[in-house]
């Protein structure tokens, strides 16, 4: 048999429900792989072995039976570990919360139980998903597997990464500030992050609540489509989930890979698409649109005036909202608790815990925020980056009343080598530069690999309008089909 | 610190204006909680109602209970308040163990009801105390302070917190400040809480009970000299019984003027009432000033009542109290300042209770305006809490109007009945009270009476009844206060016809 | 000029519960220092008559109906408790010894 590792998740799928393999075969190969390489690669922070095999094989069962299996039933998925899974560590990379066993799902999670895929284990990331790099992991950073010296990109790293290690055929990500898209981009795999309010954040440990997306992670856009149908929809468990049927993604994926994009129109972000990115993430990016204009789409350049806000306004945004959002991490209720010997009172115990339990990104966010929610600065920071946003909405709508979707490098530099960006955190922002917008707007985008650079994976963005997800799946799979997938080195040792 | 003296109340009054400003908190009787859908009884074992949402588990995010909105809108309208079109919930930031996120999901510069007001009587005059803001927010679980004396938060070592309270739906009502009551003030004051407590009970969304904490009030006072600009305010907490409301008022209002005329300026500060002495303790000193922080909140999205629905809402607003009141003086025959004595000392109820127990409602009135107000007046509780039923008040009554007890009696059975001696019926039996009703026992005593005062007798028989009194005392007197001096005199007139 | 000094980081880090180090201290007054002043631009954008956006879906009036749904049981509500005793979670004292 060919080895299952290296398929598509829809082959995969095939064979289970064909009956030409069993889901047990199917997790125990998966499971082998991570064994084998995940040392190297340390996309995992908790393989859930057991828990796997049952899944497998009560979808083996199902099967016997003759019951009906889902698209994606017995496939193996990777969830980032900001994500809740019931009985099963959930640490969000933190120390705060080492060891912490939710005691409840989150609704993607219960959506990919109910869909029958099989859960490997949870994903390394930066800590409380704030970075671009998984070098703020608590737990040892994660290595790209294009170059084991190099990045596989933040804050979804282990996710991504497992993927280009082909530890999975799936994996689920968040999106804040593009934690899905970026890894995908500097790993050579697809991200998608929804529309906000698409993917339920019911069980996603919050870092900016209006804009942390969850998505799926594939290494082909068909892939990562047939994932976002299962994990998508309503959910009346999350106040902001939008109450509508999900685009057919799917088919738009499908229809993509036809390669005809004859009436669609693409708008090339003018301000993304000159200086502040790498001459081969540019060329990359340049060859990309080409091809895609052979494929028939129409090209027009579209100035988006506010996109260079669009960054200082998600540092006030999304630290002030972390800075509440992490304020529960207290040693009370749940996770770590430093300094408790009976003579310290409880302000003293929280501090000291909440200064052992955090690493630095987080706290110098932590405090980032709460500045800009101070009295005497809430105008000035948070207000004023809150009408920025505003603007933003604005530059997208006007955008999208002329084209159909906006494109762009993904991020303007190939996987970096760990310790390049970490002294000075600014840098390390200008990472999510491209990505960034979109959250704040709130629209879908993706992210799709379109070559190499210096023998790096460059991704290629696009961006959609709200609740219009199934575009960008259309483009980026008649992309795919243009520059092909790309394929990692084997790491076989 | 120096002590000085006190001045009196009407030293005080004559010196300085009070300001009094209050801030009353309703946790609302809804099934669940303000977020999710945790059971809300009282009482329950610690952490039994608590999920991921109400635990601030990580993750977790909360969805609005329709019911919390429904009930503020109400009540913001029985307040006579303008319904905000839009508004958002924010996050109020600040730590502390007993809020399980950390923050507060609260209202801030958008309360969803603004402007309103309550008219409140006193002796026939109307004050009214305006209303700046209703809004809506969540409840702070509870903490059981171990290893100091009588489990206060001082001199512990150690807490065990218990979030099952965490998430109830509370409302805060925030009066703007009231000026010119004069020596009034602390009577206003208890008597807007009082008018606040009875609109809130009549829409049936809380069961606003002081006493177990459902409903809260913090009172906010200050002092100025005549002409000159508002003083400095206190917060007073733990005010836990109308009654308090006014005693609050008034020890503030006495502590404040002492303290400015010996030359002593006010902090603002939070202070705490003490039951049992009737005035207030500061409360805790630190990090008075703390910035909340606060922002809209993301995890929920926008309230935006829509108009038709408040509409209906308020077109289906109960009876209110102060209509209510108009009624019930009509029926009862009384005119609109008794009626607001009924209402201040807190009888309205308890009569109507007692009348629909088929007394009348002079009877009914008789007897909680009179020596039942007096017994909870001398005990220092509320009317309803002075350990006696309407149904109680109604047999008692009833008695009474079958010839069967006397006031005198009447009032003996009482005692027993608040003593904790059963109903009426069982006090009469225990104690032997009942009034003499025994025809041949009654005969003979008249009899003896007569025989006894032949002068009178002869007086009666000539034709002037109104002698007969002194033969009804002379009986009574052989009876022991137990016969029904009615009975009595009627067996005379027939004796002597 | 420092768009925030030292002093001000120490006073957010008490307000935000974080015990820092001296060192951290050092570190992070400089480092915030070059964010603050890379983001500050944000003030050039004239946006005074712009409406804020809090929340990027146009939804409003999400609500549940008021019914009780399962709770956790005492024993997963502190499965996860540092501390606890008697049904509840131990903290230690609230107040500061000079309070």
């Amino acid at each position: 048999m060919t080895d299952v590792t290296r398929m598509t998740a829809a082959q995969v799928a095939g064979l289970i429900s064909s009956g030409d393999a069993s889901a047990v075969e199917v997790a125990t190969a998966h499971l082998d792989r991570i064994a084998a390489v995940d040392e190297r690669v340390h996309a995992f922070l908790h393989v859930d072995r057991d828990g796997a095999l049952a899944a497998a094989r009560a979808v083996d069962e199902k099967r016997a039976q003759g019951e009906e299996l889902g698209p994606l039933a017995g496939v193996p998925v990777a969830v980032k570990d900001v994500i809740a899974t019931r009985g099963i560590p959930t640490t969000a990379a933190s120390k705060i919360l080492e060891g912490w066993k939710p005691p409840y799902d989150a609704t993607v999670v219960e959506r990919l139980r109910a869909a029958g895929t099989v859960m490997l284990g949870k994903t390394n990331m930066d800590e409380f998903a704030m970075g671009s790099s998984t070098e703020y992991s608590a737990y040892g950073p994660t290595n790209n597997p294009w170059d084991l010296g190099r990045i596989p990109g933040g804050s979804g790293g282990g996710s991504a990464a497992s993927l280009a290690a082909y530890e999975a055929p799936l994996a689920i990500g968040t999106d804040t500030g593009g934690s899905i898209r970026q890894p995908g981009a500097v790993t050579g795999t697809v991200g998608a992050k929804p529309t906000y309010g698409g993917t339920s954040r019911y069980g996603l440990i919050a870092f900016s609540s209006s804009l942390d997306t969850p998505g799926p992670c594939a290494r082909n856009v068909e892939d990562a489509a047939l994932l976002h149908s299962v994990i998508a929809g309503h959910d009346v468990r999350d106040s902001t989930s939008i109450p509508q049927p999900v685009p057919d993604v799917v088919a738009a994926a499908r229809l993509g890979a036809t390669g005809d994009l004859t009436g669609v129109k693409l708008g090339l972000v003018k301000e993304f698409a000159g200086e502040g990115a790498e001459p081969g993430v540019l060329a990359a990016f340049r060859e990309s649109v080409e091809a895609l204009v052979k494929l028939g789409a129409e090209v027009v350049e579209v100035s988006c005036p506010h996109f260079e806000y669009a960054l200082p306004a998600y540092y006030l945004i999304a630290p002030s909202e972390a800075s509440s959002n992490l304020a529960r991490f207290d040693g009370v209720r749940y996770g770590l608790r430093v300094g408790d010997d009976g003579n310290r009172s409880l302000e003293e115990v929280m501090s000291l815990t909440r200064d052992a339990g955090f690493g630095p990104e987080v706290k110098r966010r932590i405090i980032l925020g709460t500045y800009a929610l101070s009295s005497g600065y809430y105008d000035a920071y948070y207000g004023q980056a809150q009408k920025v946003r505003t603007l933003i909405t604005r530059d997208f709508t006007t955008a999208f009343e002329s084209v159909d979707v906006l494109i762009s490098p993904t991020t303007p530099f190939v996987a970096f080598p760990f310790g390049s960006r970490t002294s000075d955190p600014y840098q390390m922002y200008l990472a999510d530069l491209y990505t960034i917008p979109t959250n704040l707007y709130g629209g879908p985008a993706i992210s799709v690999p379109c070559g190499l650079s210096e023998g790096l994976p460059v991704g290629f963005q696009v961006m959609a309008p709200t609740m219009a997800d199934d575009r960008m799946y259309r483009v980026a799979a008649a992309l795919e089909s243009a520059v092909g997938t790309l394929t990692p080195p084997t790491l076989e040792a | 610190m120096t002590t000085t003296a006190l001045p009196t109340y009407e030293d005080a009054i004559a010196h300085y204006e009070p300001v009094i400003g209050l801030e009353t908190h309703v946790e609302l009787g809804t099934n669940t909680k303000m977020f999710c859908g945790c059971p809300t009884e009282f009482g329950a074992e610690p952490n039994t109602q608590v999920c991921p949402v109400c635990l601030g588990l990580p993750g977790a995010l909360p969805v609005a209970n329709r019911a919390a909105i429904e009930a503020t809108i109400r009540i913001g309208l029985a307040l006579n308040c303008d319904i905000a079109p839009w508004c958002r919930m924010a996050r109020k930031n600040y730590f502390y163990p007993d809020m399980p996120k950390n923050f507060q999901t609260s209202q801030y510069d958008e309360p969803l009801c603004v402007d309103g007001y309550v008219d409140v009587q006193i002796d026939g005059e109307t004050f009214r105390v305006e209303i700046e803001r209703v809004h809506l927010e969540e409840d702070t679980g509870k903490s059981l302070h171990v290893g100091g004396a009588t489990g206060r938060i001082h001199g512990a070592t150690e807490s065990l917190v218990d979030y099952n309270r965490a998430g109830i739906p509370l409302v805060e009502i925030v009066t703007k400040p009231v000026p010119g009551l004069g020596a009034r003030a602390p009577e206003v004051a208890k008597a807007y809480v009082t008018e606040l407590r009875d609109i809130i009970r009549s829409l049936d969304v809380s069961d606003v009970r002081m006493e177990q904490g459902s409903m809260r009030c913090d009172v906010n006072t200050s002092l100025n000299r005549p002409g000159d600009e508002w003083g400095t305010r206190t917060e007073t907490k733990n005010v836990n019984s109308l009654r308090s409301v006014e005693r609050a008022v008034r020890s503030e209002i006495i502590r404040q003027a002492g303290l400015l005329t010996g030359g002593t300026r006010i902090f603002q500060e939070t202070r705490h009432f003490q039951e049992t002495t009737g005035d207030t303790r500061p409360g805790r000193s630190k990090e008075t000033a703390t910035d909340y922080r606060y922002f809209p909140e993301p995890d929920l999205v926008p309230i935006a009542p829509d108009t038709a629905w408040v509409a209906e809402l308020k077109a289906a607003l109960p009876e209110l109290p102060s209509v209510k009141r108009a009624r019930l003086a009509e029926e009862w025959g009384i005119s609109a300042l008794d009626m607001q004595s009924v209402a201040n000392a807190g009888a309205i109820e308890l009569i109507e209770e007692t009348i629909a127990a088929g007394t009348s409602a002079a009877g009914a009135r008789k007897w909680w305006m009179g020596e039942l107000a007096r017994r909870a007046n001398e005990s220092g509780v509320e009317l309803a809490a002075v350990g006696v039923t309407p149904a109680q008040v109604a047999q008692l009554q009833g008695l009474v109007d079958e010839g069967k007890l006397n006031d005198k009696l009447a009032r003996q059975v009482l005692e027993g009945v608040v003593a904790g001696e059963g109903d009426p019926a069982a006090v009469i039996e225990a104690r032997g009270l009942g009034v003499v009703s025994d025809t041949g026992a009654l005969t003979a005593a008249v009899d003896e009476a007569i025989a006894a005062n032949p002068d009178i007798a002869a007086k009666i028989r000539d034709g002037k009844v109104a002698a007969a009194g002194a033969l009804v005392g002379a009986v009574m007197k052989t009876t022991r206060g137990q016969a029904d001096a009615k009975t009595v005199r009627e067996l005379i007139l027939a004796r002597l016809s | 000029m420092a768009a925030i000094s030292r002093e001000e980081v120490a006073h957010l880090a008490r307000l935000s519960r974080l015990a820092v180090t001296e060192q951290e201290l050092d570190q992070f007054a400089g480092q915030l220092d070059v964010i603050l002043q890379s983001v500050a631009r944000i003030g050039d954008v004239a946006a005074d008559d712009i409406p804020p956006t809090s929340h990027s879906v146009p939804l409003t009036n999400i609500y549940r109906d008021d019914v009780v749904t399962p709770c956790l049981t005492q024993e997963e509500a502190l499965s996860g408790a540092p501390d606890s005793a008697e049904g509840r979670f131990r903290v230690p004292r609230i107040l500061d010894e000079e309070d």
